[in-house]
């Protein structure tokens, strides 16, 4: 750090501030050649490492082929946007239905208890199975009962999948922060005259939500990338197109423009969250 | 034992701390008065190297604790210090707070930690509270804790902000007897309080800063009765009725 003392106030720096200011100056120098000596021959081994594998040409050309990246690209491009449509939907659902199991399981209400007892089971059975196996069970399964009034669509199925798996981890996300906010902010909220639902509605939750900001974010991430699971019961979303794509041409340059797709897409996410975190530190602790 | 020389700290264009030059000798008892803003705590956060200064030096023990090239951790091992918020750690018993320091920094046993952690509590009267978390402490019973978690790592300089500024006047008085209690032990302590009877019976030296600047110090007497500065007849007539 520097000395932050104001220029031009009539102010002379001691001898001895000015031998520390060169010190503090030298250090951290010193500090930034350090960090870029050390990232540049990091970095550099790995690279000669991998460029220097026995096996690296035939890598090269059947996963980074630029020709097939370009021209996989375009049926990517459009499956992609399945896979958009996809999460954005999945996503408003599961908010929805993880905030309700969420609450349900937070009310202290003996009225709700057959509720409370459904949501508890409801979140114990589907984060522990497997998504992939929800996907396939609901995928094969829920057309196979032939009953009327349920979904057909490979759309709608793989939405009910992935909502029913991801719901049970946000609910869970969700009320762990519900029960973190001190147990003094719903005496205050109650103080003011509010009911459990305002202030659960104005008062808590929104701290509660803050709070879980960035895992539940987190979750939104993991989403998107098991879009591509929904491959498996017929979808063709930009995992598939690319599977399509090396089918034919036996390159599997496709699969790395797949991964692409989904890696622009979580990055924005991510700094999003990141700014997130900042912002309500900064707001609640003054840092 | 402690020597500031000429301190200077600035936030931005803002001068928190102007010059500032004050011994201390061991077993002295310095209370800093001033208004909110005139630099208190600033002058106790550069003490405890919290903040990186601008100018001059300070000096403990025949050490310059100024000097970039210090090993922080170690400095501030000698250095205890006690803010107005307790900030005692919430995930930990009464007893594990006190215990927390000598046993992880000054490397002492569990036994011998919880040994010394229980007399200190003993003292003053909260061994019954070991095992119990801070959230179910008063205020008063959570800054006693937080005293004797500073004292246990046996510090030679004890700083105090302003400790009982968010105590109720009921509870104030059991923490000041605590701070009397180390004064009478012979600990080393520069207070910030807004307390004035207690700066004045407890004290050795009282020094009055206004906008960062020393205006006077002197012995609780002088300061009280004699102020020489107007800006310190002002500051005392403000807080003590006449």
């Amino acid at each position: 750090m520097t000395s932050s003392l104001p220029p031009g106030a009539g102010r002379t720096l001691s001898a001895r501030q000015l031998e520390r200011n060169a010190y503090r100056l030298r250090r951290s120098r010193r500090r930034a050649t350090i960090a870029a000596v050390s990232t540049v021959v990091v970095l550099g081994l790995m690279l000669v490492v991998v460029v220097n594998a026995p096996g690296w040409e035939r890598v090269r050309t059947t996963y980074f082929d630029w020709r097939h990246a370009r021209e996989s690209f375009p049926a990517i491009l459009d499956a992609f946007w399945l896979n958009i449509r996809l999460f954005l939907t999945i996503e408003v659902i599961v908010l929805a239905l993880a905030l309700l199991v969420a609450v349900v399981r937070v009310i202290p209400s003996p009225a709700l208890t057959p509720l409370k007892i459904l949501a508890a089971l409801y979140t114990d059975i589907f984060r522990g199975i497997p998504t992939l196996l929800v996907v396939l069970l609901v995928g094969f399964g829920v057309p196979a009962l032939n009953l009327g009034g349920l979904p057909t669509s490979l759309f709608w199925l793989g939405v009910i999948a992935l909502t029913l798996s991801y719901g049970a981890y946000v609910a869970e996300v969700l009320r762990a922060g519900l029960v973190s906010i001190h147990p003094t902010q719903w005496a205050s909220g109650r103080a003011l005259g509010m009911s459990y639902g305002q202030t659960l509605r104005h008062i808590v939750l929104p701290q509660a939500v803050r709070r879980v900001a960035p895992p539940l974010i987190n979750d939104f991430v993991s989403l998107q990338k098991d879009t591509a699971l929904l491959s498996t019961i017929g979808l063709v979303e930009a995992l598939r197109a690319a599977q399509v794509y090396s089918a034919s041409t036996f390159n599997f340059t496709s699969l790395c423009v797949a991964a692409l797709f989904f890696i622009v897409v979580t990055i924005p996410l991510a700094r999003f969250t990141d700014w997130l975190t900042i912002r309500s530190l900064r707001r609640e602790n003054g840092i | 034992m402690l020597r500031i020389n000429g301190l200077t700290k600035a936030f931005g264009d803002n001068v928190v701390l102007d010059g500032i030059d004050l011994e201390v000798a061991r077993g002295e008892v310095v209370c800093l008065i001033g208004a909110s803003g005139s630099g208190k705590s600033t002058l106790l956060r550069c003490l405890d190297l919290l903040e990186v200064t601008d100018d001059g030096d300070i000096w403990l023990d025949g050490r310059e604790l100024t000097d970039p090239a210090i090993d922080l951790d170690r400095a501030r091992r000698d250095i205890g210090i006690v803010f107005q918020a307790y900030n005692l750690f919430p995930h930990l018993s009464v007893l594990d707070n006190v215990t927390i320091g000598p046993r992880r920094v000054l490397k002492e046993s569990k036994a011998d930690a919880e040994r010394r952690a229980h007399a200190l509590l003993d003292r003053i009267g909260l061994n019954g509270k070991a095992t119990a978390y801070p959230d179910a402490l008063s205020g008063g019973q959570q800054q006693r804790v937080a005293l004797i978690r500073a004292v246990a790592m046996q510090p030679k300089l004890l700083l105090l902000d302003e400790v009982t500024a968010a105590l109720d006047p009921m509870l104030v008085g059991e923490v000041l007897d605590v701070v009397r209690d180390l004064k009478n032990e012979g600990h080393t302590i520069v207070m910030a309080t807004h307390e004035m009877a207690f700066a004045r019976e407890c004290a050795d030296r009282v020094v009055f800063l206004s906008g960062g600047v020393l205006i006077e110090e002197g012995t609780p007497e002088r300061i009280f009765t004699a102020p020489q500065d107007s800006r310190t007849r002002e500051f005392l007539a403000r807080y003590l009725p006449a």
